[in-house]
């Protein structure tokens, strides 16, 4: 009687694949998620008691056990043969894998910049933190929103699927369009966030139209399933024109995250009107992630087409090199200053990922590691110039600060020779790295240009430095005794030790560096047994069920119309 | 290749380029989000075609998520808005130009 009801509803004989999930490879991802959910909860609740010293505590600390969460996997990655954490040598094979049926890779690529990105979130919560208390904000929205960017560049960084990269991308820049707009006393600051958000969601669906035309080439989002078909089929005709056209689509979407001329129009209008604490967020985490996804959809995905890729991304970094430079010569604001520096330095990081080579994306992620550091140091010192109302950003500013703040001026001495590429700085063995991979792959013309706009990048970042030192104090330059905050300075000191431990020492980052290829692995084949439905039904029910039915296929081979068969089998 | 898929795909880019085309060339913020879904939209439409036309269903199961990923974005759009425009009722995209790329 009962049976032959259960034998009539189709969901508990038609077997559902369902992918295995590893969750401790998610567990970074987790951790960021729940993170900025609980502390939104937590603010609503008691948020009037407890204020800004703990959403930044909350911060910083789910940053650092991201980045703890990510050790073991890094072990996993490297198979490391002593036990780290909850991982084992003895119970869990070593090596890359992908999870959530080969949607999420886990390779030393992903896991380096999760880490990475990780880190970033800390030290940018620092520097938020220092304006917030002395703007007198209260608000918890910020470092919320830190935080579940965050997780989207997490899920960029790791996707091994189209779609997956696209939701990581989105969920990455909806929350920096908020960040961007979020101080409501300047105008300038939601006007950059409308900006943003309309150029922002244009790319997003040139991006996304970009992966619908690929998927019409090769019938699958699946990176691990594009390469396969890739490696067996020449693709001929219409579908070739889809996957070319698909190519440049994602190419552009992907451009226009980084800031690359002539992409980055918005760029240096949001760095002006943002609060700059969010723009310390927005230069690093978003040009990780998006850089990440590049590496991972052109050097990985498609190194197949790279002869056709290739000029598209020589023309970028040609553009984004000489045009961040020249452009940022005439800046007299120091925000838009540092925008086109940043897209210079885009134009560098390009030079790397157009390598197409493991040369090339060591390149990167050297450059990733170094810039990141560079830059939130950079705008944190522009975050305690702009003073209170965030708005003193102009050169005139900078006029004899050496002499009002000599600890600020050299902090910011510092990281300003350092992306200018001066030895002994983290910034010097980037751009080493980066030309390396320009000549290691037949380019070596673009290494001359870059070489070229480095030596103008520098004497704009040299024209800062002597502003600071050598020029008297002007009735813009702030008052003697210009308070740093306590977080803000942490940040500073973090950001130049590792841009000096870097630049003096850069073995161990390179021998990590070393082993982070990336790679796409396919998802392990799943089981029968893991079919949901199936779990709590007996054993000898499924032959009682319905002779054979759907209890002997393969999940993966079961067609649509195979669903009515076990119903129309039971006696 | 039927040509009656093909003529989807067709629709489908027509409807991407009337996206993109208002986009650039209107200034209301409201008729920018607007375009900015009809861009999706076309998207979506592309991956239904191609699923069809490959005979497989992830054409459809995405399209599940953009709009999802639609409907956030147009969340976060409309709050900008209107921050924006509590402090200039009836501003257009025209007016707003306090920062100059």
């Amino acid at each position: 009687m009962s049976l032959s009801i259960l034998a009539q509803t189709p969901l508990l004989t038609e077997q559902i694949p369902t992918p295995v999930v590893s969750w401790p490879a998610l567990l970074p991802l987790i951790v960021m998620a729940l993170g900025g959910l609980l502390l939104l909860t937590f603010a609503s609740l008691f948020g009037r008691r407890v204020g800004t010293p703990f959403f930044t505590w909350w911060t910083v600390m789910t940053g650092l056990i991201a980045f703890g969460t990510a050790v073991p996997l890094w072990a996993q990655v490297q198979g490391w043969d002593r036990r780290v954490l909850w991982w084992n040598p003895e119970q869990t094979p070593a090596g890359a894998f992908s999870t959530v049926g080969g949607a999420f890779g886990i390779d030393g690529f992903s896991v380096l910049l999760t880490m990475l990105i990780a880190l970033a979130v800390a030290v940018c919560a620092l520097v938020m933190a220092g304006t917030s208390e002395r703007d007198g904000e209260r608000h918890v929205e910020g470092p919320a929103l830190l935080i579940l960017s965050a997780t989207g560049a997490m899920v960029m960084v790791g996707a091994n699927d189209l779609i997956v990269l696209f939701l990581g991308l989105e969920v990455l820049s909806l929350a920096v369009y908020v960040l961007a707009a979020m101080n409501l006393r300047r105008v300038q600051s939601q006007e950059a966030g409308l900006k943003y958000f309309v150029l922002g969601a244009f790319s997003s669906a040139f991006f996304l139209y970009g992966i619908a035309l690929v998927y019409g080439g090769t019938g699958s989002t699946s990176l691990v399933n594009i390469t396969g078909f890739l490696a067996d089929n020449l693709l001929l005709g219409s579908s070739s024109v889809l996957v070319l056209l698909g190519i440049a689509l994602m190419v552009a979407g992907l451009a226009f995250k980084v800031a690359a001329v002539p992409f980055h129009s918005w760029s240096p209008d949001v760095y002006d009107g943002a609060p700059t604490s969010s723009v310390a967020f927005m230069a690093s985490v978003v040009k990780i992630a998006a850089f990440a996804g590049m590496v991972r959809v052109l050097v990985v995905g498609f190194d197949t087409f790279a002869a056709d890729w290739r000029p598209i991304l020589q023309v970028l970094a040609v553009l984004s090199l000489v045009g961040g430079a020249l452009v940022a010569l005439v800046q007299t604001n120091v925000k838009r200053l540092l925008a086109y520096s940043s897209i210079s330095h885009a134009g560098f990081i390009l030079l790397g990922v157009e390598a197409a080579s493991d040369t090339g994306t060591r390149a990167v992620l050297v450059y990733l590691v170094a810039y990141t550091f560079l830059v939130i140091g950079s705008f944190a010192v522009v975050s305690i110039v702009g003073r209170s109302g965030d708005g003193m950003h102009s050169l005139d500013s900078y006029r004899g600060l050496g002499r009002v703040s000599p600890a600020l001026a050299g902090t910011f001495t510092i990281l300003l020779l350092a992306q200018a590429g001066v030895p002994f700085t983290s910034g010097f063995y980037a751009k080493f790295y980066a030309v390396i991979a320009a000549v290691d792959a037949q380019s070596a013309w673009l290494a001359v240009v870059a070489m070229l706009s480095a030596v103008i990048a520098a004497y704009l970042y040299l024209r800062l430095v002597v502003t600071m030192w050598f020029v008297a104090p002007g009735d813009q330059t702030p008052a003697p005794g210009l308070p740093i905050p306590a977080t803000t300075g942490v940040a500073l000191v973090v950001c130049v030790a590792v841009t000096l431990f870097i630049g003096i020492t850069p073995g161990p980052l390179t021998s990590v560096v070393d082993e982070a290829p990336p790679v796409v692995v396919e998802p392990p084949v799943e089981q029968v047994a893991d079919a949901p439905g199936l779990d709590g039904l007996p054993p000898g029910l499924l032959d009682a069920l319905g002779g054979g039915g759907a209890g002997g296929q393969d999940p993966l081979t079961v067609d649509p119309g195979g669903a009515g068969t076990p119903a129309g089998g039971a006696p | 290749m039927r040509s009656i898929d093909a003529g989807y795909l067709v629709l489908a880019a027509i409807l991407f380029s009337i996206g993109a085309f208002g986009l650039l060339v209107r200034r209301n913020p409201l008729v920018m989000l607007m375009c900015v879904e009809l861009m999706l939209n076309a998207v979506n439409l592309t991956f239904v075609a191609f699923g069809m036309m490959l005979g497989d269903l992830a054409g459809q199961v995405t399209v599940l998520f953009v709009l999802v990923v639609a409907a956030a974005e147009v969340v976060v759009g409309l709050g900008i808005v209107v921050a924006m425009a509590r402090r200039r009722p009836g501003a257009t995209a025209d007016d707003i130009r306090v920062l100059r790329g």
